[in-house]
C-alpha cells in the first residue's frame, strides 16, 4: 500500500513550543514515566513477569531437588512450547475483542491430518506439515467468514467448531485409537535438542542482532529528533535480554541424562521454532500496515473503517492466523506425545492458551496486547502445570488452579481497563 | 480573499442526493457544491442532515440516489478509500480516532508510509506528524507518541484536524471542528480554514456558530429537514436571514416553498 496520489504536505516551520518530547529523558525520568503508566492501568506484561518469578521461587523452594533441575527446566520448556504457539496465535483474535474457543481442537484436527499424511499416505514431512497448516488456515477462514460476513458472534461460531471438530477428530482417528507419528523430523521438535555448540552460536547471534537493531533504532531516533528514551535504558534492555538468554542456554547445555555414560544436553528444538514464530509475528504486528490495522480495528472499528481499512478482511484474517498457529501447536504436541489421539486439543488446551495470552497482558476487550507477552504467559502456565505435577497434585487441582489463575488475570485486565477509563491514559 | 461571485466550476458537486436510514428519509434531493478557494459553510439545526451529507460525500454512507461529480467528472464513491483517493479529507463530528493508538499512528492510519514495500517507516511518519502539529501551533500535547486516549477533547480535535491537513488534499470537510475547542484553538482552526481556502482548496465548514460562519465563509448552504433551503454567497445574506433559514427553512423570498417543507416535516 503506497501513497500514490497524495503526499504529505511540505514541512512548515517547526514550532519551538512543540519539542518537549524530543529530549532524551533521564533514567530516573523514564522510571517515573513507567511507574505512571503502571498506575494509569497500562500494566503490559509486568504481572506475568512478576508472577513467573514468584512461581519459580516458590516451586524451587518446595521442590529444590526436582523443580530447578536442568532436566525439569527442559521438560517445562517443551511443555510451554505448544502453549506459547497457540497463545501467540490467539493474540490477534483477542486484539479484535473476539475469542476463538475452537483453536485447541482445530490444532488437533490439523495435527491429525499431518499425522495421517505421514502414516497412511507416505508423504514427506514438509508436505504433511503444509497440509496440516493449510487445514488449520481453512478452518480459520470458515470461522472468520461466519463471524465477519454472516455476523454470528465469534463465541458461538467457535463453540460450534469446538464441538463439531471433536466429532471430526473422532471420525478421522477412531475412538480409543491414536495415529502414531514416526517421522524423525517431527519427533525431533519436542524430543531432540540442538547441539550444544550450535545452541550457543544461535543464542549469541540472537543477542548481537537484537543489540544492533535496538541501538540502530535509538540512533535514528536521536539523529532525526524523534521521541526516544535514554541510551542507558536501551543498554539495560540489551543486557537484560542477554543475561536471560545466556542463563537459559547455560542451564539447558548441562548434561541432564538420568544415567551415567549417556549425554543429554542442548536447547530443545522447539525453542528455536517458537522464537522464529515469535519474531515473524512480532514483525507482522508491529512493523507492517496489516498489524497496525488489526490494532486499529480492535481499538475503534468505525475509525478503522473510515480510514479505509477493510474491517471484514481483517476479522477473517485473524481467525485464519489463530487456526494456522493452532495447527503448528498441534504438531508440536503430536511430536511430544508421539501421536495424535481423538481428544487432541480438547480438555484444558485452549484454557491454557487463553490464560497465557491474558496473563501476558492481552486485553479481552481488544486493542491491547503483544505477541511477545503470550510467550511469557505461556511460561507462567507451563510452570504452574509442571510445578503442580511435580508436587504430585492430581489433575483436578491443576484444573482448579489454572482456572483461578485465568480469572485473576482477567480481573487484572478488567480492573486496569477501568483504571484507564478513569485516568484517561 | 476570493470573491464569492467568481465561482466557476465546482471542485465537487452533488446533484439530487437522497439518503434514507430504513424508513427515515434523511436527505431529500440535495444539491451541494464546493468551489476551489472558497469556504462553504453548511448550516442547519440539529438533525437537519449535515453530518449525513458529509458522510455521503466521504463514502461512509453512500447515497441511495443522485449524482456525484468531482472536478466536473462523474465519479462513484462507495467507501472512504474512494474519497481519500480523490483528495477529500474529513474531520468527523464523532472524531473517529483509535484510543489505543498514539497520535502518529492515528494520523497515518490507513495510509502508512513504508520503507521498502512492507516495513513501516516510523521515523518518517513521526517527523511528518511532528511538523504538521507544529504548523498548527499545538503546544499542549506532551508527546506525539502518547496514546490518543490520554488527550483532552480539544486536543483530540486538533489531532483529527492535523490528520486531515497532513495530506495534500483538494477538499477538506470539517464537521463542527470548533465545538470542543477553547478560544485560542478556535481562533487557530478558523485561521486554518481560511488559509486552506486561500491555498486553493475547497473547504466545507459545518458550524452552529453564526459569528464564525460569517467570519470565514464565502458561501452558505442551509439545510432544513434534509432539504437545501438556500445556497447563497455569504455577503448576500445577513445573520437574521440565515437563522430564519435554519429554523424555518424560509426567509422572505428565499427558502423552500411551504408546501414542500411540510412534506418532510
Ligand atoms: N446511522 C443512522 N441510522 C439511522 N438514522 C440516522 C443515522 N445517522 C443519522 N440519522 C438520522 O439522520 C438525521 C440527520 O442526522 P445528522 O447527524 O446528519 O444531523 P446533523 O445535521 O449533523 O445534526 P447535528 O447538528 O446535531 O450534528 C437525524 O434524524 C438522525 O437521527
Ligand atoms: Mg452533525
Amino acid at each position: 500500500m503506497s501513497v500514490d496520489t497524495q503526499t504529505p504536505s511540505p514541512a512548515p516551520a517547526a514550532d519551538p513550543g512543540f519539542s518537549g518530547d524530543q529530549r532524551a529523558t533521564t533514567v530516573g525520568g523514564a522510571v517515573r514515566e513507567y511507574a505512571d503508566k503502571i498506575r494509569g492501568g497500562d500494566m503490559g506484561a509486568l504481572p506475568a513477569v512478576l508472577g513467573l518469578i514468584v512461581l519459580l521461587i516458590v516451586f524451587s523452594a518446595i521442590q529444590p531437588d526436582t523443580f530447578p533441575s536442568p532436566r525439569n527446566i527442559a521438560n517445562l520448556t517443551v511443555q510451554a512450547g505448544a502453549i506459547c504457539v497457540l497463545a501467540m496465535g490467539l493474540v490477534p483474535v483477542l486484539l479484535l475483542g473476539d475469542i476463538d474457543l475452537s483453536a485447541g481442537v482445530s490444532g488437533g484436527t490439523a495435527s491429525a491430518v499431518t499425522a495421517l499424511a505421514l502414516a497412511n499416505h507416505g508423504q514427506s514431512w514438509p508436505v504433511a506439515v503444509v497440509v496440516g497448516v493449510l487445514t488449520g488456515a481453512v478452518i480459520g477462514l470458515l470461522i472468520g467468514i461466519m463471524v465477519a460476513k454472516v455476523g454470528i458472534p465469534a463465541f458461538v461460531v467457535t463453540l460450534a467448531f469446538f464441538l463439531g471438530l471433536q466429532g471430526v477428530n473422532l471420525k478421522l482417528i477412531g475412538s480409543g485409537a491414536s495415529i502414531p507419528v514416526r517421522n524423525e523430523t517431527i519427533l525431533n521438535i519436542s524430543n531432540s535438542n540442538m547441539n550444544v555448540v550450535l545452541g550457543w552460536v544461535v543464542a549469541i547471534v540472537a543477542i548481537v542482532l537484537y543489540g544492533l537493531l535496538a541501538l540502530r533504532k535509538h540512533q535514528v531516533q536521536v539523529k532525526r529528533g524523534l521521541q526516544h528514551g535514554p541510551l542507558a535504558l536501551v543498554l539495560a534492555r540489551i543486557v537484560g535480554l542477554a543475561l536471560l538468554v545466556v542463563a537459559f542456554t547455560a542451564i539447558l547445555s548441562v548434561d541432564r541424562a538420568p544415567a551415567v555414560g549417556v549425554v543429554l544436553a542442548g536447547v530443545p528444538w522447539v525453542v528455536p521454532l517458537v522464537v522464529v514464530l515469535l519474531i515473524v509475528l512480532t514483525f507482522i504486528f508491529s512493523k507492517t500496515s496489516y498489524g497496525r490495522h488489526v490494532y486499529a480495528v480492535g481499538g475503534n472499528k468505525e475509525a478503522g473503517r473510515r480510514a479505509g481499512i477493510n474491517v471484514d478482511a481483517i476479522r477473517v484474517s485473524v481467525f485464519a492466523i489463530a487456526s494456522s498457529m493452532a495447527a503448528i501447536s498441534g504438531i508440536i504436541t503430536a511430536s511430544r506425545l508421539n501421536g495424535v489421539s481423538p481428544d487432541a486439543g480438547a480438555g484444558n488446551t485452549l484454557l491454557y492458551a487463553v490464560g497465557a495470552a491474558v496473563i501476558g497482558g492481552t486485553s479481552l476487550f481488544g486493542g491491547r496486547g503483544k505477541v511477545r507477552d503470550a510467550v511469557i504467559g505461556g511460561f507462567v502456565i507451563a510452570t504452574i502445570d509442571n510445578g503442580l505435577g511435580l508436587l504430585g497434585q492430581e489433575a483436578y487441582v491443576k484444573f482448579i488452579v489454572t482456572g483461578v489463575v485465568l480469572l485473576i488475570a482477567a480481573s487484572v485486565d478488567a480492573l486496569s481497563r477501568r483504571r484507564r477509563t478513569v485516568t484517561g491514559t | 480573499m476570493s470573491t464569492p461571485e467568481a465561482t466557476g466550476q465546482p471542485l465537487l458537486e452533488l446533484r439530487g442526493i437522497n439518503k434514507s436510514f430504513g424508513a427515515v428519509h434523511v436527505l431529500h434531493d440535495v444539491d451541494f457544491a464546493v468551489y476551489p478557494g472558497q469556504v462553504t459553510a453548511l448550516v442547519g439545526d440539529n438533525g437537519a442532515g449535515k453530518s449525513t451529507l458529509v458522510k455521503a460525500l466521504a463514502g461512509i454512507y453512500p447515497a441511495d440516489s443522485g449524482e456525484y461529480l468531482f472536478e466536473g467528472k462523474p465519479v462513484t464513491v462507495n467507501g472512504p478509500k474512494d474519497s481519500a483517493d480523490l483528495g477529500i479529507e474529513v474531520v468527523y463530528q464523532d472524531l473517529a480516532l483509535c484510543d489505543n493508538l498514539d497520535i502518529v499512528e492515528n494520523m497515518f492510519l490507513g495510509r502508512e508510509l513504508h520503507r521498502g514495500s512492507v516495513l513501516l517507516d516510523e521515523p518518517e511518519m513521526e517527523s511528518k506528524a511532528r511538523e504538521t502539529l507544529a504548523s498548527l501551533s499545538v503546544r499542549t500535547v506532551k508527546s506525539v507518541r502518547q496514546s490518543v486516549a490520554s488527550l483532552s477533547g480539544g486536543q483530540r480535535q486538533t489531532v483529527a484536524i492535523a490528520k486531515a491537513v497532513l495530506w495534500n488534499s483538494k477538499v477538506v470537510l470539517l464537521d463542527e471542528p470548533t465545538a470542543a475547542l477553547g478560544v485560542a484553538q478556535t481562533r487557530q482552526v478558523l485561521d486554518l480554514v481560511r488559509r486552506l481556502a486561500d491555498r486553493g482548496l475547497g473547504v466545507v465548514l459545518i458550524s452552529h456558530n453564526m459569528v464564525d460562519v460569517f467570519e470565514v465563509a464565502d458561501r452558505i448552504t442551509a439545510l432544513f429537514l434534509g432539504r437545501v433551503a438556500a445556497d447563497v454567497p455569504a455577503k448576500s445574506v445577513n445573520h437574521t436571514q440565515v437563522v430564519e433559514l435554519i429554523t424555518s427553512g424560509r426567509s422572505g423570498e428565499m427558502g423552500i416553498a411551504p408546501a414542500t417543507a411540510a412534506q418532510s416535516a
